[in-house]
């Protein structure tokens, strides 16, 4: 794919050119991946396509579409929408917070009659485009600066917090993730990283002050499901069960007990990786892991080849994202650590992650697509 | 190159060592997701395996058909019958709980408070598990039902088991009934039917005596259940033990017509085979509807019960213990003779009064019987000359004589509830009530007043023991499943066949002779004659001013003071098969009801003779059963 070095440096790509420069090994990985989702939503629906995988087919076929054409977009455009983008994301999540829809006891959704829109979502793909466009005008002993790092750590701590008050602590902790992580990458001095994570350990116990009920109850099970094994603790005995009771092999498709018999909550959103565990075992389970492993392998060789800071910014902040959503669900429902609401992504069924993941490759698409393109420090994009 | 390459080359320096880390650290996750995976899938797997199967399979307990209770000819006593039932499922119900219960009550009576406690059921169950309705629906009704179960969504038509007594008050006693289970059932017993909601256990008779026998062995259903408890489809089925069948000694004929004679005394018979002590009929009168106590009885049928003073509840033939007043006689006669005291030509006079100390002794004849010998006491139930006899007699060996004739202990018959009653002596009186025996209590001892109580089973033994001269015990069941009882041959008894014969020949005065006290009411088809002898027993205190004047006729008092009747008999005469006790409380008046009742029982039992015909117990004659030449 990289047979015509310097191209764009001479020329824009015409949109033949550039499809032809799209990466379908990485589509093909993705869309493996999607169809692991697909065969766990069909067993858990006792063999049928309705409920789940029929409109998780459609969605994930839309998704491609988008991140085809995301793909196409020039990467300075991107860079140009990256402030209005997050401006806009920032609004919606005003909006929510102040007369969003309550579903799932948080505040998360705008109703749009048929369209909903979960601005935090939006909010994962608009933080990672105005950071890396904010990096990408900074020197590696820019970034170190007070005054120029306040910049991003407000960027980032809003939106946290105005999530963290919906209230989806797991949101907030991929938002905060994917800002640090872009920082990190950006070369920001181990003087502030080292005493950030000093501050973060000693923050615990204050964070824990400002709980709710129902997050220092997942903790408390977390710690010891066996003292409420009906209660809050069922979800993760329960997917322990599911995926233990999987073995070597697992149990075959559309042979697993714990999901089709209902033992296990939220079987097709968050603890859909249990059905995969107990249906195709530790082979099945660690064919997934290897396949995203592989996806996130294509994402750092994407970042790596690009020219622009602000490609690799955007390239590396997509992928990590994109490691998060797998870390924080896979910990989870293997009981590693407390129940916090976040899919595994391209598996668990629900439009929104699906949408922000699929938009988040076509970035990466993009990236690679453009990766030739050189952008000023002080560009603004195009537009 | 522009201005910032060099800038840019920094950056893209640090980035790619950035980078790494990053791809080490994410490295590293995986690598603890991989580890978990293999700890949970591996190393683990077992113990998931097995939380996963308990998790979906449901181990339901099934309730194994109970066992008949069967007479000597197989005629079931107590059986299983179909129980017609109507179920609601919540979930199913499209119209409403509500709508769908008055949809049943248009068809059927479903009474407020019935419906108050469905509508609690319904609330108390999970939507999909079915409550019921009514139950016991007779055929009429549950046709009608299923008539219109398209227009009821919801309703469910069900035939269950329900345990039947289709012979109702006749058997009350023996067979007993099945009641739910009660706290202290649960409490004693570890036999997981127990906790089934709806499962009955023996609460009297045979049910509870052999209950454990009856109930058989839990079934189990292996189903596949959801989060929820509903069920998927059953694995596999352990139908269980069906319980066994116990086979009573009861000839249900003999055991209707006895119910039917005794009619509505307050009554106790008992007829029993001479030779192996079988018992062929065994009533107390009035006896009451089991049936009522498996369905759950109500308040007011449960006070109709308890309050009736001829009290229904009471097994009288085996738990009512009374005084055998002059049929005790026989007994003080076999101990004269076995003691040598009524040797050939020993005579007592009676005046009609007997002088002890400074206590007077009266006959029941007053004038008194004149010169009398044992046979002519025995006929004209003297009280002065059993007075003197057991005075010579002395309490030790009336006391014994009595044992060895199996009284004053439980006979040993399978039913619960059985009493001892008393036969006195020194050692008892000063244990019981911490005094000497008086030489006065063996007198009344002698004519079977005082403390003597004895049961009227005891007083049937004791007739089959006298008729048989073998030391025959009751027995009412035959066999269990196909294996019988064991039962052994009864020994002889420790008297002398003269003094036996001297006893049965009194006895035979009795009924046979003129002048005989139950000489009106003997059986005079040739043939089936019966030996007998009357007893009163008395229920209030003669004062001596009533004596003076006169002891007023049982006629005239009224029934609670009435003297209790007995009357004891085997039949025939010549080779007795048959022994009978029965006692009429507060019966005894001049028609002798009791001796009525026997003679017709007996008869009857005679002309049926359940002995000679073949019984259908389902062993062939076991060796160790008695057999009959």
């Amino acid at each position: 794919m990289n047979a015509t070095p310097n191209i764009a440096a001479r020329r824009p790509l015409t949109l033949s050119e550039k499809l032809l420069e799209v990466d379908w090994g990485l589509i093909i990985l993705i869309t493996l991946a999607a169809c692991a989702g697909f065969a766990m939503l069909y067993s858990i629906a006792g063999g049928h396509l309705r409920p789940w995988a029929g409109p998780q087919i459609v969605r994930f076929a839309a998704g491609l579409l988008i991140l085809v054409a995301a793909a196409m977009i020039d990467i300075r455009v991107w860079m140009g929408l990256a402030y209005p983008a997050y401006g806009v994301a920032f609004l919606l999540l005003l909006v929510v917070q102040s007369m969003g829809h309550v579903g799932l006891g948080a505040q998360r959704w705008i109703d749009l009659g048929p369209l909903q829109i979960q601005p935090s979502e939006l909010m994962k793909i608009s933080l990672v485009l105005a950071l890396a466009r904010y990096l990408h005008g900074l020197t590696v002993e820019d970034i170190s600066r007070p005054v120029k790092l306040l910049v991003p750590l407000v960027m980032i701590a809003a939106p946290a917090v105005l999530v963290l008050l919906q209230p989806n602590l797991g949101t907030a902790i991929i938002l905060v993730a994917d800002g640090c992580s872009l920082l990190f990458l950006a070369g920001l001095s181990w003087r502030w990283i080292v005493p950030a994570l000093g501050a973060v350990a000693a923050s615990i116990p204050v964070a824990w002050e400002f709980m709710h009920d129902y997050q220092r109850q997942r903790v408390l099970t977390f710690l010891d499901p066996s003292s409420d094994a009906l209660g809050a603790g069922w979800n993760i005995t329960q997917a322990k069960i599911a995926i233990g009771s999987g073995g070597f092999s697992g149990k075959g498709f559309l042979q697993g007990t714990q999901s089709r018999l209902n033992f296990l909550p939220e079987k097709e959103t968050d603890f859909i990786f249990t059905t995969l565990g107990e249906e195709f075992g530790f082979a099945g389970s660690i064919a997934l892991l290897i396949l995203f492993g592989l996806i996130i392998v294509y994402g750092i060789r994407i970042a790596m080849a690009s020219r622009s800071q602000f490609g690799r910014l955007v390239a590396m902040g997509v992928t990590l994202n994109f490691f998060f959503y797998i870390m924080i669900n896979g910990l989870m429902v293997m009981g590693l650590i407390p129940v916090v609401g976040i899919p595994m992504p391209l598996v668990s069924y629900g439009g929104s992650a699906m949408m922000t993941v699929m938009f988040g490759f076509g970035l990466l698409m993009s990236v690679h697509v453009h990766r030739q393109v050189e952008i000023p420090l002080r560009s603004a994009g195009l537009i | 190159m522009p201005l910032f390459d060099r800038k840019d080359k920094s950056r893209y320096a640090t980035f790619s060592r950035r980078t790494l880390l990053a791809a080490g650290g994410m490295t590293g996750i995986f690598a603890v997701l991989a580890g978990r995976l293999y700890q949970l899938q591996i190393l683990d797997f077992d113990q998931f395996m097995t939380e996963a199967e308990e998790n979906r399979i449901n181990e339901r307990l099934l309730a194994p058909a109970r066992g008949r209770i069967l007479d000597r000819f197989a005629v079931e006593l107590a059986n299983d019958r179909r129980n017609y039932r109507v179920l609601l499922t919540a979930e199913q119900a499209t119209g409403g709980i509500s709508e769908s219960l008055d949809a049943i009550g248009r068809l059927i009576e479903i009474s407020d408070a019935r419906r108050k406690k469905i509508l609690r059921e319904i609330a108390q169950n999970k939507p999909f598990v079915p409550i019921t309705v009514v139950e016991n629906l007779n055929w009429e009704a549950f046709s009608r039902l299923s008539l219109n179960l398209p227009y009821l969504p919801g309703v469910q038509l069900d035939v269950g088991e329900t345990r039947a007594y289709p012979f109702a008050d006749e058997l009350s006693h023996i067979v007993g009934y099945v009641a739910a289970v009660s706290e202290e059932d649960r409490k004693n017993g570890n036999d997981p039917l127990l906790s089934l909601p709806d499962f009955r256990v023996g609460k009297r008779g045979i049910e509870k005596e052999f209950d454990e026998e009856i109930r058989g062995q839990a079934g189990v259903s292996r189903v596949e259940v959801n989060a929820y408890g509903r069920v998927i489809r059953e694995l596999s089925r352990d139908p269980g033990t069906p319980g066994q069948d116990v086979y009573l000694t009861i000839d249900q004929d003999v055991q209707k017509f006895a119910a039917e004679r005794l009619g509505g005394e307050s009554a106790a018979c008992a007829v029993m085979d001479v030779e192996t002590g079988d018992v062929i009929a065994l009533v107390s009168s009035p006896g009451f509807d089991p049936n009522l106590f498996n369905v759950g009885i109500s308040t007011a049928e449960w006070n109709a019960l308890t309050d009736n003073d001829h009290k229904p509840l009471l097994n009288k033939v085996l738990s009512g213990t009374y005084p055998p007043g002059s049929t005790f006689k026989p007994v003080t006669a076999l101990a004269a003779l076995d003691a040598g005291v009524a040797v050939p030509g020993y005579t007592v006079f009676c005046s009609g009064v007997y002088t002890f100390g400074n206590h007077q002794f009266h006959c029941w004849k007053r004038g008194g019987h004149g010169t009398l010998d044992l046979r002519g006491a025995l006929k004209h139930s003297c009280d002065v000359f059993f007075y003197e006899t057991a005075r010579r007699v002395g309490i030790d060996k009336l006391e014994q004589t009595a044992h060895a004739l199996g009284l004053g202990k439980v006979t040993g018959i399978e039913l619960p509830g059985e009493r001892a009653g008393v036969i006195p002596g020194r050692e008892w009186k000063r244990k019981t009530l911490h005094a000497a025996w008086q030489q006065g209590e063996t007198l009344i001892a002698g004519i079977g007043q005082g403390y003597v109580l004895l049961t009227p089973l005891q007083l049937c033994m004791l007739t089959a023991r006298i008729a048989s001269g073998r030391a025959v015990s009751p027995r009412l069941v035959h066999s269990v499943g196909a294996h019988a009882r064991p039962h052994r041959a009864a020994p002889r008894l420790p008297f002398s066949d003269d003094a036996l014969a001297a006893v049965r020949s009194g006895m035979d005065g009795v009924t046979n002779e003129p002048g005989g006290t139950a000489y009106a009411w003997r059986i005079n088809e040739a043939g089936f004659e019966m030996a007998g002898k009357t007893g009163t027993a008395q229920v209030r205190r003669i004062t001596k001013a009533e004596r003076a004047t006169g002891v007023m006729k049982n006629e005239h008092l009224p029934w609670r003071l009435r003297d209790h009747a007995l009357f004891i008999a085997y039949a025939p005469v010549e080779k007795p098969r048959y022994a009978c006790a029965i006692l009429v409380e507060h019966g005894a008046v001049a028609a002798h009801p009791q001796v009525q009742m026997a003679r017709d029982i007996l008869l009857y039992t005679q002309k049926k003779d359940p002995l000679r015909i073949p019984p259908a117990y389902p062993v062939t004659a076991a060796a160790n059963t008695t057999g009959r030449g």
